[in-house]
């Protein structure tokens, strides 16, 4: 017998199995509920589907009026950020084969920003502080004509962490200083003041380091570790914040 | 007719030059509590595991110790650096848990004076501590006092 000859084809591929899971999602609508009440679905899903698949075959499927916000439904544009089983992640991040199926799947706004319509919160404070530190490049120096600003790989390196960061406010909304004192600049805000802070084009370190050497700035931060956590980029938030934290004791970046 | 913010306007009014009592009050607790890992289980160590061990300590143990400026000065510094410690813990606490306002005025108020009135009682026994007050009957002192 030829080795060459192909053995039995596979026999037909077994269909793919789903599953059948039950999302316990926190809905709010502001014209009807004065609370916000947890209300089941039961969606048909495979496992290398996504949470946020789940949201729209509810949405498209079987009740049109949960609100949710997404976009790029890749991770990037960082609109999907909530609580999914307690923990604040990406829908379109989190697989279904990643979760306990067996128990109902608890879907619900992020925390600590004014609830606004089911998954949707107002992310205005949150923004508010963002721009507080002072998010852009502010450069004292003019490149030379027709050249940009020369940085060295190793100068790069020191802040490429913090560059990663897409806004979507999971690691400030799982801060538990940020919960119950608004007034907190958050993780977010200083992971991206860390990011200016420790470049070496831009001039106003000192600045965002006053800024937030503030009664409610660094030194609120508790090191819980939850915005790490909570990151779906995977930056290091605790420690930019003890970075800042050391930069701010040194006066200096 | 509303006008436009500048973009680089600040949007909280900028801190009030000075100490910041916020960043000395984190540095304060990494300080002390490097320095409270020694004194603590020094203190242990000689309380509980040097030469009798925890069978010798009694009134005059304590008393012992107290005669001497050394164990003064170490039990004092204990004291000041644990319970402000502790406090300034308490409070960072009282931060996380309460909204602004009455209550959490109210708690932050009491840890200020629970560590006040202990710090200065403390102080005050350690270094007026002393065994045999004069003119105490006989019957109360401990025995080794001198008789009079």
């Amino acid at each position: 017998m030829s080795s060459a000859t192909l053995e039995q084809p596979p026999a037909a591929e077994a269909a793919i199995q789903s599953f059948t899971v039950t999302f316990l999602i926190r809905r709010f609508d502001p014209d009807v509920d004065t609370e916000p009440r947890w209300q089941d679905f039961d969606v048909e899903m495979y496992a290398t589907d996504r949470v946020l698949d789940a949201l729209h075959k509810i949405k498209w499927e079987q009740d049109g009026s949960l609100t949710f916000r997404r976009s790029c439904a890749h991770g990037i544009c960082g609109s999907d950020a909530m609580r999914i089983n307690g923990r604040n992640r990406l829908a379109c991040k989190t697989l279904i084969k990643d979760l306990d199926i067996s128990k109902p799947i608890y879907v619900e706004a992020i925390k600590g920003l004014p609830l606004e319509k089911d998954l949707i919160v107002d992310m205005e404070p949150f923004f508010a502080s963002y721009r507080e530190v002072q998010p852009f490049l502010i450069a004292n120096s003019t490149p030379e004509a027709g050249k940009e600003r020369v940085q060295s790989i190793a100068k790069r390196e020191i802040f490429d962490d913090t560059t990663k960061c897409i806004l979507c406010a999971a690691c400030t909304s799982s801060c538990p200083v940020f919960w119950t004192d608004g007034q907190y600049f958050g993780p977010a805000a200083i992971v991206n003041a860390h990011r200016f802070i420790f470049d070496d084009r831009d001039d106003a370190a000192s600045v965002r380091l006053d800024i937030l050497n503030d009664k409610e700035g660094v030194w609120r931060c508790r090191t819980t570790f939850n915005c790490t956590d909570a990151c779906p980029r995977g930056i290091e938030v605790t420690k930019a914040i003890a970075e800042v934290k050391q930069a701010i004791m040194r006066g200096k970046p | 007719m509303s006008v436009i913010e500048a973009p680089r306007s600040q949007a909280r009014p900028a801190r009030k030059r000075g100490v910041n009592l916020e960043k000395w009050g984190w540095i304060y607790m990494r300080a002390s509590g490097v320095v409270l890992l020694v004194l603590i289980f020094g203190h242990l160590f000689v309380n509980l595991l040097v030469g009798e061990g925890v069978k010798a300590i009694d009134f005059g143990f304590v008393g012992g110790k107290w005669a001497d400026p050394f164990w003064q000065w170490w039990d004092v510094l204990m004291l000041w650096l644990a319970l402000i410690h502790g406090a300034n813990g308490m409070r960072t606490i009282v931060n996380d848990y309460t909204n602004p306002g009455t209550t959490q005025k109210l708690l932050k108020g009491s840890l200020l004076v629970a560590a006040v009135v202990l710090i200065v009682l403390g102080t005050l026994v350690v270094f007026t501590f002393d065994p045999c007050p004069a003119g105490s009957p006989a019957d109360l002192l401990p025995s080794f006092c001198p008789a009079v």
